[in-house]
């Protein structure tokens, strides 16, 4: 195996971990005030994802970054051919950023339910990109042969991209209620636990019509055959599941299942993907971005994979320590007044 | 106006407001790391409600600096494509080492810290304000290594058609950074300094915790005292760089049209409206070549014979930087920087003679002075970036070859109205909340910690 491809796989981890962990802090912040009935719930609810989101979102800037290191063009041609998307979701990102150490430092009802509809927003418009952002990259974009985005903000909302929006911003509510029903005691629970066997079904049958979709927008048939592999069926009999473990209580495991549903979506997606990063719909097969026309020369690679190896595994163990730390739930007694 | 126009001024916005709020991180985090040091040795309740005081206000700042933050990792890609292709190999990597190396150390540890109060060993916890501190200044140094590539390229080849990176290490190690790092950072310190005496005085001066503020007001006066010294010296060994590397900024800087050796120091200097020529100038002799080379003569180098010198080497061109926006800016980051050394030196004296409350009525005034390093901090960025034009990469790439081909400038004014909006309510936000939290009890902060 390549550099390049060891680079394209590191950069779809990324986007696995990003997704696991900042998914269920985006579901419970589109969450937020839905099931936080008064103050003291909302803040339940902030408290337990409280410690962890700053490190999660962490994931996404060190996916941005490693494209950037890695693979130059991909980020250059991306981040400028997406470009308002890009502005909406960074104003999300800092309303909801900021929102989270601002609302509970006034008492006013005004103050703090501005923010807490800041923090909700703020995870939602980033959800539901990710989502149309991937599928765009799949289905293709305009691309010319210096490597420069054609189209406008408008080409970037076609239906299968917001199909695939809306099945990602559906799991990742449906990932955050449970994760919210794993954390939370009494009243937040019961109805958190509620909401997501009403979300298992929506995200059953989105993901099975954006699998369908996918097979008809993209070329995932050519790329993965009849028989998608292991990895997406994984995927799918993981959703399945998880109806079953909500229901016997098992909500530690339905946690799992949607976590393992985020990730193989988006290996199935790099897995279609390679090797190329960015298909293009002008000509797919001789315009698009791969690993080999948008990369980095192999010595940034080779000491951008020295790092990484050192580094990535330091990172696992020291922020699986604190899920370890905080592990308890968060209840009325933990809060202060 | 165009795209390059819309996309200049964004980035100048973002990038100093985002500036705003990074020194008194840096320096603010080592400053609670202390307190909550002291605490630790000590047990003392009045350590814990100093460390927690200071901690919240740092907690409100950090989040504005971390949000805006992520605008200028991803505005790279955004507004200066055809810049991250051509450096891309070299550029993207000390951003992406910054994410995994330091960000990740920061973002965590702050949550542990936060939210850990009850939970954790107590030297585990404060281990983990102390990684926050280190965090933010690997944070800034991997920032400033790939900012340094730009005033000083380092550690390259021009082959296919871009920038590659040949020497990791010659990057790292970038004589530009040796001295822009410390010099940030203890820019930082003296910010922090300074926003610590400013808000203790106004207790002081409110009768409020009188025992409390009082030693905060020593421990911030000693603060600002080392990072603003600190600061002027490596200040100085900066600029005798620049000489060497960058001698157009430097010219600017001095309005200094014509070679001269011996080079005097511009007291004042008025040029032309468009900057080329000098109408008006009062200057010290001798200074200039003494700042330079710590001798009395010495020939620096003057805007027009660079200019030459730039079109026999570059091709033809127009090489000058906006000349009064550097002159300007350097002497406004001077100037905040000595009056804030002689408000430094004076509050050490009132607190060593033990005369801080018969003088009150003067020091009332303290407060204000909180925005000095800001404004040294933004000057001294605006001096060094627009210094550094009409060049994006010195030498390799103009500022104009960079900005992205696919972004329209209508598309660059509405991003650019929308952080500009956004950014002026948040500052709003961010300043009713410090102000509403410097001015409280620190006993009633001290009761509301370990949760949102």
């Amino acid at each position: 195996m390549d550099l390049n491809t060891l680079w394209f796989i590191l950069i779809a981890v990324l986007f696995a971990g990003f997704f696991f962990l900042e998914g269920f802090d985006y579901g419970v912040g589109i969450l937020l005030p839905w099931l936080g009935k008064d103050d003291d719930e909302r803040r339940i609810i902030i408290n337990t994802i409280g410690p962890f989101w700053d490190g999660n979102e962490v994931w996404l800037l060190t996916a941005g970054g490693a494209i950037f290191a890695a693979f130059p063009n991909w980020y250059a041609t991306m981040f400028s051919g997406f470009y308002l998307a890009l502005v909406l979701m960074l104003i999300a990102l800092i309303m909801r950023g900021v929102a989270f150490e601002f609302r509970s430092k006034d008492k006013r009802p005004g103050w703090r339910n501005f923010w807490d509809w800041s923090i909700c927003l703020g995870s939602l418009v980033p959800a539901l990109l990710w989502g149309v952002a991937f599928g765009n990259v799949l289905r293709g974009v305009p691309i010319d042969a210096k490597m420069q985005y054609t189209g406008d903000f408008f080409g970037l909302l076609n239906p299968y991209a917001l199909l695939t929006g809306v099945y990602g911003l559906v799991l990742i509510v449906l990932h955050g209620a449970i994760y919210l029903t794993l954390k939370t005691e009494g009243t937040v629970m019961e109805h958190a636990h509620a909401l997501a066997l009403k979300l298992w079904l929506p995200a059953v049958v989105l993901l099975f019509a954006a699998l369908g979709a996918s097979y008809m927008a993209t070329d995932m048939y050519t790329k993965l055959g009849v028989n998608p592999g292991v990895i997406p069926i994984l995927g799918g009999a993981a959703l399945l599941s998880v109806s079953w473990f909500l229901r016997n209580q098992r909500a530690g495991w339905a946690f799992v299942m949607t976590a393992l549903t985020l990730i193989t979506t988006v290996f199935t997606i790099f897995l279609t993907l390679f090797p190329r990063v960015l298909v293009s719909s002008t000509d797919p097969a001789k315009l698009s971005l791969t690993i080999y026309n948008a990369s980095s020369s192999p010595y940034t690679l080779t000491v951008m994979t020295i790092v990484a190896l050192i580094f990535v595994p330091i990172v696992l163990i020291y922020q699986g320590w604190t899920y370890y730390v905080f592990r308890q739930r968060v209840g009325k007694n933990s809060l202060v007044h | 106006m165009d795209a390059l126009f819309w996309a200049r001024l964004q980035f100048a916005v973002t990038t100093v407001y985002h500036f705003f709020f990074v020194p008194l991180t840096l320096g603010l985090a080592v400053f609670v790391a202390l307190m909550q040091t002291r605490y630790y040795r000590s047990g003392k309740e009045e350590d814990k409600q100093l460390t927690q005081f200071w901690g919240k206000l740092f907690l409100i700042n950090f989040a504005m600096g971390v949000v805006t933050g992520i605008v200028q990792e991803f505005q790279f890609g955004m507004n200066w494509s055809e810049y991250s292709r051509f450096v891309g190999d070299i550029f993207g990597a000390p951003l992406a080492i910054e994410a995994l190396l330091a960000f990740f150390v920061e973002s965590t540890f702050l949550g542990v810290w936060f939210f850990g109060w009850d939970k954790l060993p107590k030297g585990i916890h404060l281990a983990s304000i102390w990684l926050v501190a280190i965090g933010s200044m690997l944070s800034a140094l991997w920032i400033l290594i790939a900012n340094s590539f730009m005033q000083q390229p380092v550690g390259f080849v021009l082959r296919n058609g871009r920038a590659e990176m040949t020497d990791f290490f010659a990057l790292l190690t970038n004589p530009n950074v040796l001295t822009q790092f410390p010099h940030v950072f203890f820019s930082g310190v003296a910010t922090a300094g300074f926003f610590v005496l400013g808000i203790s005085v106004w207790h002081l001066a409110h009768k409020s915790n009188v025992e409390i503020f009082k030693r905060s007001f020593q421990y911030a006066t000693l603060y600002a005292l080392i990072g603003i010294v600190l600061v002027a010296l490596i200040g100085h060994s900066q600029a005798q760089h620049m000489v060497q590397t960058q001698p157009m900024k430097m010219a600017a800087a001095e309005g200094l049209y014509e070679s001269e050796d011996p080079a005097p120091f511009s007291l004042l200097t008025i040029g032309s409206l468009d900057g080329r020529s000098e109408v008006f100038s009062i200057r010290l002799p001798n200074l200039l070549s003494l700042l330079s080379y710590n001798q009395l003569t010495g020939e620096v180098k003057g805007l027009n014979d660079l200019q030459a010198e730039y079109t026999k080497k570059y091709g033809a061109g127009d090489y000058l930087p906006p000349v009064p926006w550097i002159y300007w800016s350097f002497r406004i980051m001077v100037g905040a920087g000595m009056l804030m050394g002689v408000l430094a030196f004076a509050c050490l004296y009132l607190a060593m003679q033990n005369k801080i409350d018969a003088n009150m009525r003067y020091l009332q005034w303290l407060p204000y002075a909180i925005l000095l390093p800001y404004v040294a901090n933004s000057a001294g960025w605006i001096m060094t970036e627009l210094g550094r034009q009409p060049w994006l990469v010195f030498g390799l790439m103009r500022t104009e070859q960079g900005v992205s081909l696919a972004v329209s400038g209508g598309a660059v004014l509405i991003s650019l109205v929308l952080f500009t909006l956004v950014y002026g309510a948040l500052m709003g936000a961010d300043i009713f909340l410090l102000k509403k939290y410097a001015t409280t009890d620190p006993a009633k902060i001290a009761e509301a910690v370990g949760a949102y």
